[in-house]
């Protein structure tokens, strides 16, 4: 593996990439599926009088913010499955390394999520390391952030993804 | 509704309570599912163990940060409006596993915006074996009639 990052890979940093729309807009069914999941009786999401009273009506969890953008199993017309967190996709291919891990993830949380909102979503790569070796093996670490807005362009949140994508034959010893 | 939980309750070194929870394959499928992870490893024995290495399916990343979610929002009560939240995977969490979710206030600050923070250290374990760790920070109501949810634009700096 070379040392040196290529060029078309350098440019992508700080770019906007992977501008998208949800396929759906958010919605109480997967709100109380998401809650029941890990027995979140937090009112703001089952009490409608409460929910009024404090956040101005329904909210979303607030840790939901990229489930509204994962793709959906199969859609009519589609050939290959499609990715969330694509940038981390393209670097694995485009960098030779075919296993990955995200390592931490950071959510800073803004606007709240509604029921009836429709976010838009967009990608940026913000670095990637020189060449390292770890206990998986060598690679480089990656950390690439996901905007998250509403329809009137308020930001809801913004993720940031480590990951580390490697090569496991040459694992250290 | 007044909040359960207001800043001045709240100092560097409180323990929140201990939340256990039994995980059995219906918590993992079901975690899964509700965040949109259709990723074999989280529902099919047979490709976790011999495509992962692993003994079993495991809590995929975002439930657990839903299980942080609802930690923190269990202690502060609704009022509670969380700002950030970091996770770091260390190991994974099967069916079987008791987790156990701790966490320690290690900060409490009012910003120049007038909102008040508690900055939180959690962890996830099964045993003795921390398997994600969460630092967290979480606005929470400096007085009865505040409410951090209000906030907006400037006035919210998470």
């Amino acid at each position: 593996m070379s040392d040196e990052l290529p060029e078309d890979v350098i440019t992508l940093i700080d770019q906007t990439v992977h501008e998208e729309t949800a396929d759906f807009p958010v919605e109480r069914g997967y709100v109380w599926t998401a809650c029941a999941s890990v027995e979140n009786g937090n009112p703001l999401y089952w009490d409608e009088t409460a929910a009024a009273e404090i956040t101005g009506g329904p909210i979303a969890p607030l840790s939901m913010l990229s489930t509204w953008f994962r793709p959906h199993h199969w859609a009519p017309g589609r050939d290959e499955p499609k990715l969330p967190l694509q940038v981390h996709f393209d670097l694995k291919k485009r960098l030779n390394l075919p296993e990955a891990i995200i390592a931490e993830f950071t959510t800073v949380f803004h606007e709240p999520v509604r029921p009836g909102d429709v976010l838009t979503t967009c990608q940026r790569l913000r670095s990637v390391s020189p060449v390292k070796r770890t206990k998986l093996g060598r690679g480089r670490f990656w950390t690439i952030d996901v905007e998250y807005r509403n329809v009137r362009g308020e930001l809801c949140g913004v993720e940031s993804y480590t990951g580390f994508g490697y090569n496991r034959e040459e694992a250290a010893a | 509704m007044k909040p359960q939980l207001t800043l001045d309750q709240i100092a560097a070194g409180d323990a929140l309570p201990v939340l256990r929870y039994p995980v059995s394959a219906t918590t993992v499928v079901l975690g899964a599912l509700a965040t949109r992870d259709w990723r074999p490893m989280h529902h099919d024995h047979e490709f976790a163990v011999t495509r992962n290495g692993v003994r079993d399916i495991f809590l995929n990343t975002p439930n657990q940060a839903a299980w942080f979610e609802r930690y923190l929002t269990d202690w502060t009560g609704p009022h509670g409006r969380p700002g950030r939240m970091r996770l770091r995977m260390k190991d994974s969490v099967f069916p079987g596993d008791e987790m156990v979710i701790t966490g320690t206030v290690t900060a409490v600050a009012v910003d120049q915006a007038g909102c008040g923070w508690a900055e939180v250290e959690l962890d996830l374990a099964v045993g003795q074996e921390s398997k994600t760790g969460c630092s967290a920070r979480v606005a929470v109501p400096v007085s009865p009639d505040d409410n951090p949810w209000a906030r907006r634009g400037e006035r919210w700096r998470p």
